[in-house]
């Protein structure tokens, strides 16, 4: 596998979707090539700086508008 | 992995302690999202049946994610408020045409996604469109290359971090941005994307890759060693 395959197959890697063959060329790939080693580590960090473990909050305005047009909805609805 | 918000300056961060992951080794097989409870088509059974408490539960449950998106979808707060309540009042309104093929978390983020995608493209015309065709591969390969150091994210406070984040996901195109948001942020699996977004697999995994791509050279910049942004 060359430079432009690693980088093809990256995402499928990084979410170990890779089959077990082309995995493990890649992977000898990794074992001399730095710079695609650096863009797969890179890439994978990208991916997780991105993301939380903690729950998201709706700001409370937007809560009570969007609960008011849904009781408006729901009364429409039912009468 | 639960993701991150980085819709305003309140968002929030994976904490930005611990020791860093190994690098080069694969994660797992990325799951369909957790978010949806055992007890969802419970609650979608008895809001079809008219019990409006049980729709108002789903509503509860599922509110702060999909701000989340149409935020992230449009970049625009009033935007996203008026795409999340459009989507909620359309799917209570069209609740008896779901057919439960799927989860009704997803479902609804099909519906989130459409109505901000509208709105994106009304305050933006012609600068998109996600059914366009799949690119080739030419244009791929990293221009800028430069060591990040072992924990690069460490090197920022929170708030500056979530400047950052908010400034590269920013700067992405929107079919891009679309495509990461469903996959890396709310954890959609690839065919769940795939039939949010109505495009092919493939063409989820072509946008995922380059997503992922440009925003690591967005990333180099500010997380190159001896950088001093």
């Amino acid at each position: 596998m060359k430079c432009k395959g690693v980088i093809r197959e990256i995402s499928d890697y990084i979410d170990g979707e890779l089959e077990f063959s082309v995995k493990q060329e890649l992977e000898r790939h990794l074992e001399h090539c730095g710079d695609c080693k650096m863009v797969v580590d890179q890439t994978r960090l990208t991916v997780d700086v991105f993301c939380d473990s903690k729950p998201v909050e709706l700001p409370g305005d937007v809560k009570s508008r969007l609960h008011d047009a849904l009781r408006r909805k729901l009364h429409e609805k039912s009468s | 992995m639960l993701c991150a918000t980085f819709i305003n300056s309140k968002a929030r961060m994976r904490p930005l302690t611990g020791l860093p992951k190994p690098l080069s080794a694969p994660n797992p097989h990325r799951l369909a999202s957790t978010v949806a409870r055992d007890d969802e088509h419970l609650l979608v059974a008895a809001a079809k049946r008219g019990d409006t408490h049980a729709f108002e539960e789903l509503v509860n449950r599922y509110e702060a994610k999909i701000f989340r998106l149409t935020m992230n979808i449009t970049r625009n707060r009033e935007d996203a408020e008026d795409a999340m309540q459009d989507a909620f009042l359309k799917s209570y309104a069209h609740l008896k045409d779901f057919q439960e093929d799927s989860r009704f978390y997803t479902w609804l983020v099909r519906i989130a996604a459409n109505e901000a995608l509208m709105r994106l493209r009304k305050r933006r015309p012609n600068q998109f469109s996600i059914d366009e065709p799949v690119e080739g591969d030419e244009d791929l390969m990293p221009r800028e290359l430069a060591d990040w150091g072992p924990s690069p994210e460490q090197r920022f406070a929170q708030t500056e971090m979530h400047e950052i984040l908010a400034k590269v996901i920013d700067s992405l195109e929107p079919d891009f941005r679309i495509v990461f948001v469903l996959r890396d942020v709310e954890e959609l699996s690839t065919e769940e994307t795939a039939k949010a977004l109505g495009i092919s697999v493939p063409a989820v995994k072509s946008r995922l890759l380059r997503a992922r791509l440009k925003l690591r050279q967005k990333l180099n910049r500010y997380f190159r060693q001896g950088d001093t942004n």
